[in-house]
């Protein structure tokens, strides 16, 4: 049962929430949209929190605007720390507790949660993700002052912050169970170009291991790795993975796989439900990126505003933010048959995917070779045409 | 001539330098850049760009 006359109802105040809600306004300035989220509102960059430290920036000053500012600036109505309990789709509305909440179109922008790490030991209330405006405050609490900080995970997000945290000062060490940094994304000499800019910087790796055990040590921590390191920290920073948040969708009966399946359109399995963001993916596709936010929060906008469009993604390289050794890299689609061609002079290292007819289908780039994206972005295929 | 960066991901628009990829020419004040430009690396329109001092 539709209910047209109900407002749009947008749960996430991320970048994908509130960029879909400024493109709605620019189409329809007086649809009535409410947003709910879990956390306080703020808008925030959550790119810059892997530049933080470095910036010295605490997560006030990271702020863009408080809610109640963005309420304003969008006229519309924020729910803050307020949590969706159900969703009924039937009948177009969501509960929060008790209270239901109707909507004419519902688009579920909540994000991906990091995954939290397995391990024994009593020290796992030091063990912090950084995911969102809140949990970067809450981990610059805890190390003001402090000196030593162990990363788990050497991904993208990882060696951000391994980067980072160095330049705001502290003695990092990386623990990660993969042969080399940057796994997914990376081909050996360009991780190792990174890797080595990093120890340049004083960070020490320990890749191959787990960590299996986590035992409190005074204020600090001792973490036993799984080939019988121990490293002393005073905060542990998990950086493991992120996975599209899925629970309400599953209990509401929306279709998910990998993530929340949405086809191109970006509506999900349930009509007038929408998705887009991290927890969203489209045609297949999982992307943790801002180019693919903001490409969905567009074509979205213009269609729950009465013209359908398909989102289509174009080129769309990923920057990872150690700036010791630069990366821009497009990761070739999965399963694309191919080979590395790889020139590297130290830092800078030129790595090209290609097929058997020569044709560009990825590219990584380390140090001054990154300024070369420019031409290699020009021989690549759209992502999602 | 002056800097303009992304406050989304810290993309730099130098004045000086301009984006030819994008085909805006070295020299180009923002202001005429055009109004549907969008940010490179991340895709934020314009209007998510403050002028900074480097």
């Amino acid at each position: 049962m539709s209910n047209s006359t109900a407002p749009f109802v947008v749960i996430g105040t991320g970048l994908a929430g509130y960029n879909l809600v400024k493109e709605l306004r620019k189409l329809a300035p007086e649809q009535e949209i409410i947003m709910i989220t879990a956390d306080d509102g703020r808008n925030y960059s959550k790119p810059m929190l892997s530049t933080g430290f470095g910036k010295n920036k605490s997560a006030d000053e990271l702020a863009m605007g408080s809610a109640a500012d963005m309420a304003a600036q969008l006229n519309i109505v924020i729910r803050t720390h307020t949590s969706v309990t159900k969703i009924d789709t039937a009948n177009h509305k969501v509960f929060v507790g008790e209270e239901p909440i109707s909507y004419s179109k519902l688009v579920l922008a909540w994000g991906a949660e990091a995954i939290r790490p397995r391990m024994e030991g009593d020290g796992a209330d030091r063990v912090f993700s950084i995911n969102d405006l809140e949990d970067y405050a809450s981990f610059r609490a805890v190390v003001d002052g402090k000196k030593r900080v162990l990363v788990m995970g050497a991904g993208l997000i990882g060696c951000e912050f391994a980067n980072d945290m160095v330049n705001g000062g502290f003695e990092v060490e990386v623990v990660a169970p993969c042969e080399h940094i940057l796994p997914t994304l990376l081909p050996t000499e360009a991780a190792q170009a990174v890797q080595e800019g990093l120890e340049g910087l004083g960070v020490k790796f320990h890749l191959g291991p787990l960590v299996t055990r986590i035992n409190r040590d005074g204020d600090g921590v001792v973490a036993q790795l799984s080939n019988g390191t121990n490293v002393a920290a005073d905060a542990v920073v998990s950086a493991i993975g992120l996975r599209p948040r899925l629970d309400l969708a599953v209990k509401a009966g929306i279709q998910v796989n990998h993530g929340i399946v949405a086809d191109r359109l970006l509506q999900t399995s349930e009509p007038d439900v929408y998705t887009l963001g991290d927890c969203a993916e489209v045609e297949g596709r999982v992307l943790l990126y801002v180019l693919p936010l903001m490409a969905s929060a567009r074509a979205l906008a213009k269609t729950l505003t009465g013209t359908p469009t398909e989102v289509s993604y174009g080129v769309m390289p990923v920057t990872v933010k150690t700036p010791v050794v630069p990366v821009v890299v497009s990761p070739a689609a999965p399963d694309s048959a191919g080979r590395w061609i790889i020139e590297r002079e130290g830092a800078d290292v030129q790595a090209e995917f290609r097929n058997e007819a020569g044709d560009l289908l990825g590219y990584a780039l380390t140090g001054a070779k990154v300024m070369n994206k420019v031409a290699l972005n020009k021989e690549l295929p759209a992502i999602m045409p | 001539m002056k800097k303009w960066q992304c406050v989304v991901c810290g993309w730099i628009y130098d004045e000086v330098e301009g984006a030819p990829e994008e085909g805006i020419a070295p020299g180009t004040r923002w202001e005429d850049v055009p109004a549907d430009f969008i940010c490179p690396d991340c895709g934020v329109g314009k209007e998510d760009f403050e002028m900074v001092e480097i």
